[in-house]
């Protein structure tokens, strides 16, 4: 199978559809002639022109809201942020407008739109610049929200959510568009809210999603050197959640740790280990445990940064206090 | 020039001409009321600004530092005149492109490039980095990183002015990308409405990131103001004593009748975006152009036309100079990063640490 990049993954993804399906366009900060700023959208000017594939200015509100209305009147828009950070200037567009107007209208309208980019830290950006995003967007109810972790999971699940018909946000990073995968040739789709296992194991059940994963794994090799079989869940869509995936993990080990690049207070790890205590409980051999962000803003200084930034020891720690091995 | 394309919406193809220079000021700096050794000292600031972060730069190239940095190198005449005119409590807040303002406003060589470092001993303690450096005690309110964002907020900054009937004013610089933002328009809107001593500053250098100014944005910038009944200039920010004629002005204007004001400045970087970009979208024709009109060459120019110091006295103030980034640098790789409990400290005011779930 050929290897492709995350970033290839998720452009061949926009092409295919774009190919396809004469009503998909992408805007957005630099997607076009500068080729997008983390290249993702490279060569897609020259292969749809300027007519599909536009650049925008620093205007987050405004586009948003004009991917909003032609979503509405016919369009399917791909709405690239420069980073989900800079999303917060048009966020009323997403999720008061994008996610309501169709319940609102009574389900006259529909509203196909995705809005895509770069979320989570990456690296010493500072405060602003290192938001994990999908719990605040999950909160909202009419938002479907994916973060993908390899190119196989991003390519597929972006074709869905552009024929999903529904406002969706899909997350990606920086950090991950360089991450190798095998992605097949021929065409796949990836259903929209289905996790994958992505590790098998029987003594815990990791859950990751997103650029965690890949530090769950690096925890998982550890902890097998001690003895220790981690299996690893990627719910790959954090809205919907699948969590019967979970439970059915959690009935085979005993034992679960959340891994979530958010927050603490209300983060994705909050909610999946409260339904993990209500519908688990009698399988449960100790309590969940949860991997997350301080609730410190981002730091600079590159030992602060470490030290807030989730990190596979504080995985095998955690791993470590739901199997009694500390 | 762009070409129109059948069916596109934003205009596409290459700019040749991003920005255009209004005439620089006839006027020497003694008809604009500055001494020889003001010149000096402004001579002097600003090759500290370009050396500081040419030097950052090769620091960064080493992987000294991690994050952005975003180069500054070709403004250097604004930040300098603004500090020279306004009166020291005056407020300045910027972008993002914010290391010029950092050492106009009394954060030195030292505390700047240990904030690079993310160093204990930076102008904001490490925290920050490149873009938010601060030194509230000298009312530079930072470095921002959400383009256009801190527009509204410098119009508070003279919302209290007016509040407190203090006699300061604020100014507020931003980019030309900025301008695109809503924040703008909001912030036009009750700055005239409210009558706020605030003086709003687009430093139009010619693009935004890859996208120059005639791709990205609707018509010229300055007229903005017009729809506010909102008092504007455009200025050469390529040349120092035309920034200072002109702030001169516009300072007073606003200071006596406490009324917002529009500035245009016309400038150029010289460097990419920030470090990863290789600058593509321009032609080396245009950098050239502006790289002979430097402001800081052309000062040293001037200042051995007039006689206000010689060559060999301008090489020592740039020795002096490079010596004091040198040594910036040494004190940088020396200090200690952040402690640990650092990490906690500066979330809220009071000793009382409010973090949820904390072990
Ligand atoms: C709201 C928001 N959107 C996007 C970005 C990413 N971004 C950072 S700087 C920049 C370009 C800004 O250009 P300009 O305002 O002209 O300032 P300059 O860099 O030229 O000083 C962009 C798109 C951001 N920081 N904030
Ligand atoms: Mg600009």
């Amino acid at each position: 199978m050929p290897q492709l990049q995350f970033g290839e993954a998720i452009r061949e993804a926009m092409q295919e559809e774009m190919r396809r399906d004469e009503r998909v366009f992408l805007m957005g900060e630099e997607v076009a002639e500068y080729d997008g700023a983390y290249k993702v959208s490279q060569g897609m000017l020259e292969e749809f022109g300027p007519r599909r594939i536009i650049d925008t200015p620093i205007s987050e509100l405004g586009f948003s809201g004009i991917g909003v209305g032609a979503a509405m009147n016919g369009l399917v828009p791909i709405v690239e942020f420069m980073t989900f950070n800079f999303s917060l200037v048009g966020v009323d567009q997403i999720l008061n407008n994008a996610a309501k107007i169709r319940y609102m209208s009574g389900g006259q309208v529909n509203m196909p739109i995705i809005f895509r980019g770069p979320n989570a830290a990456a690296g010493q950006l500072g405060a602003t610049h290192s938001v994990a995003f999908e719990s605040f967007f999950s909160y909202f109810p009419g938002l479907k929200v994916i973060y993908a972790s390899e190119p196989f999971d991003a390519k597929g699940l972006l074709k869905s959510a552009i024929r999903d018909g529904n406002p969706i946000i899909f997350m990606e990073s920086e950090q991950m568009y360089g991450l190798k995968g095998e992605v097949p040739e021929e065409e796949y789709l990836i259903p929209i809210g289905k996790g994958k296992i992505k590790r098998e194991g029987d003594d815990v059940t990791l859950v990751a999603h997103g650029k965690m994963l890949h530090v769950a794994k690096q925890a998982a090799e550890q902890l097998a050197k001690d003895g220790i079989e981690c299996e690893i869940i990627d719910p790959r869509t954090i809205k919907p959640f699948d969590i019967e995936l979970v439970i059915e993990s959690i009935k085979k080990t005993n034992r679960c740790v959340l891994v979530d690049e958010s927050h603490p207070f209300g983060g994705v790890a909050s909610e999946v280990g409260f339904l993990i205590q209500r519908d688990a409980f009698d399988y449960l051999d100790a309590p969940v445990q949860r991997v997350t962000l301080p609730d410190v803003p981002a730091p600079f200084a590159r030992n602060l940064y470490d030290l807030w930034f989730p990190d596979a020891k504080q995985i095998v720690e955690a791993v470590k206090t739901v199997t009694y091995t500390n | 020039m762009t070409k129109k394309a059948e069916k596109s919406f934003t205009p596409t193809g290459f700019v040749y001409k991003s920005t255009t220079l209004p005439e620089a000021t006839k006027k020497d700096h003694k008809k604009l009321g500055l001494t020889n050794d003001d010149v000096i000292a402004l001579f002097r600031e600003m090759f500290l600004q370009r050396r500081f972060e040419e030097r950052a730069a090769q620091m960064y190239q080493k992987g000294k530092f991690g994050g952005f940095l975003h180069l500054y190198i070709g403004q250097e005449a604004i930040s300098s005149a603004t500090n020279f005119v306004l009166q020291d409590d005056d407020d300045i807040i910027t972008a993002y492109r914010d290391h010029g303002f950092g050492l106009v406003r009394g954060i030195s060589a030292k505390a700047g490039m240990a904030e690079l470092f993310g160093k204990a001993t930076g102008c904001s303690n490490g925290k920050g980095g490149s873009m938010h450096f601060f030194n509230a005690d000298r009312h530079f309110w930072g470095g921002h990183g959400i383009v256009g964002a801190h527009i509204p907020v410098g119009a508070g900054l003279a919302f209290a002015n007016k509040y407190l009937d203090n006699g300061r004013i604020s100014i507020s610089f931003f980019g030309d990308g900025a301008v695109d933002q809503g924040a703008l328009h909001e912030a036009f809107n009750l700055a005239q409405l409210w009558k706020l001593p605030a003086i709003f500053v687009v430093e139009n250098n010619g693009y935004s990131m890859g996208t120059a100014v005639e791709r990205h944005t609707a018509a010229e910038i300055y007229k903005r103001a017009l729809a506010y009944d909102m008092k504007y200039e455009i200025v050469n920010g390529m040349d120092l004593f035309s920034m200072i004629e002109k702030l001169q002005e516009v300072a007073k204007d606003v200071r006596d009748n406490s009324i917002p004001y529009f500035l245009e400045i016309r400038t150029y970087r010289y460097k990419g975006h920030s470090m990863s970009d290789p600058g593509n979208y321009r032609t080396k024709e245009e950098l050239d152009e502006f790289k002979a009109i430097d402001p800081i060459e052309r000062l040293k120019t001037y200042m051995l036309d007039k006689k206000v110091l010689k060559q060999d006295e301008i090489d020592s103030i740039m020795d002096e100079v490079n010596k004091e980034v040198l040594d910036a640098i040494d004190f940088a790789e020396e200090s200690d990063f952040p402690a640990e409990e650092e990490l906690y400290k500066h979330i809220f005011s009071g000793d009382e640490l409010v973090i949820h779930d904390h072990k």
